[in-house]
């Protein structure tokens, strides 16, 4: 399908083009009028909720490495690095997010819709059962 | 420092909020680092957890200086600046990395 496989090519640049500006904040500037500040710091706060979210998803790898030791452990290591690694995309996401909304506050566009909170709920929901799984047949193992 | 705003403090007290947001932030960064500590403690202390421990409370560190920063910008008098890409890029960079020790510290 040339039609999709454009538009990941086009998803994949502005990806890059937004890791550019995470480090050049002078060019985020040249775009468009500055928004009120007021709503800057509200998507500050929304980009700090993530990060939250992030370290928490962290605190959860560190958990259940630490805190369900009869754990074999391939499932203990398996579960950890899953949280992780969710705690790393969270992280990242995070941080891209908070550039396309403030750019497109200042270009006065509408803001970014994003499928990552549903897609972070199902991996929340399925780790949270392969948890309850694991807690009740690992410990015959 | 709400005192020198004086007349034109904003009613929604949006920095004063950010500033707490800031400060929730860190002490969710706390948690993960007391973690990390516990578990190379609870690991036997291996060298290559030995160092990712030390890094991670390194990383803490340089959160806490980001935070730091940040609230000392919305707590300045006038009108507060908005938070740099660079700034945020920073603190992002932080919760990855201690989450690449943490996958050291586990394994």
């Amino acid at each position: 399908m040339p039609g999709r496989g454009a538009g990941r090519v086009l998803c994949v640049s502005e990806f890059v083009r937004n890791v550019r500006l995470w480090f050049a904040p002078q060019e985020i500037r040249e775009e468009g009028g500055t928004p009120d500040y007021r709503f800057s710091l509200a998507n500050e706060r929304t980009f700090l909720a993530w990060l939250r979210t992030a370290l928490a998803l962290i605190g959860g790898g560190f958990a259940v490495d630490q805190f369900l030791p009869d754990l074999r452990w391939a499932w203990r290591a398996g579960l950890a690095l899953a949280l992780l690694a969710a705690g790393v995309l969270c992280a990242l996401r995070a941080v891209n997010h908070w550039v396309r909304t403030e750019r497109a506050m200042r270009r006065g566009e509408d803001l970014p819709v994003s499928r990552f909170p549903a897609l972070l709920s199902l991996v929340v929901a399925v780790v949270a059962v392969a948890m309850v799984v694991v807690v009740l047949t690992g410990w015959e193992g | 420092m709400s005192e020198a705003r004086g007349t034109t403090r904003d009613p929604g007290l949006q920095p004063e909020r950010t500033r707490l947001a800031w400060r929730r932030t860190t002490l969710a960064s706390t948690v993960v680092v007391i973690l990390a500590v516990r578990a190379l403690l609870h690991g036997g202390m291996p060298a290559v957890g030995v160092v990712a421990g030390a890094l991670c409370c390194l990383l803490w560190l340089c959160f806490l200086w980001l935070a730091h920063r940040r609230i000392h910008a919305l707590a300045a008098p006038g009108q507060p600046v908005s938070l740099t890409p660079r700034h945020a890029a920073a603190a992002t960079l932080c919760t990855v990395a201690v989450a690449v020790c943490a996958a050291v510290l586990v394994l």
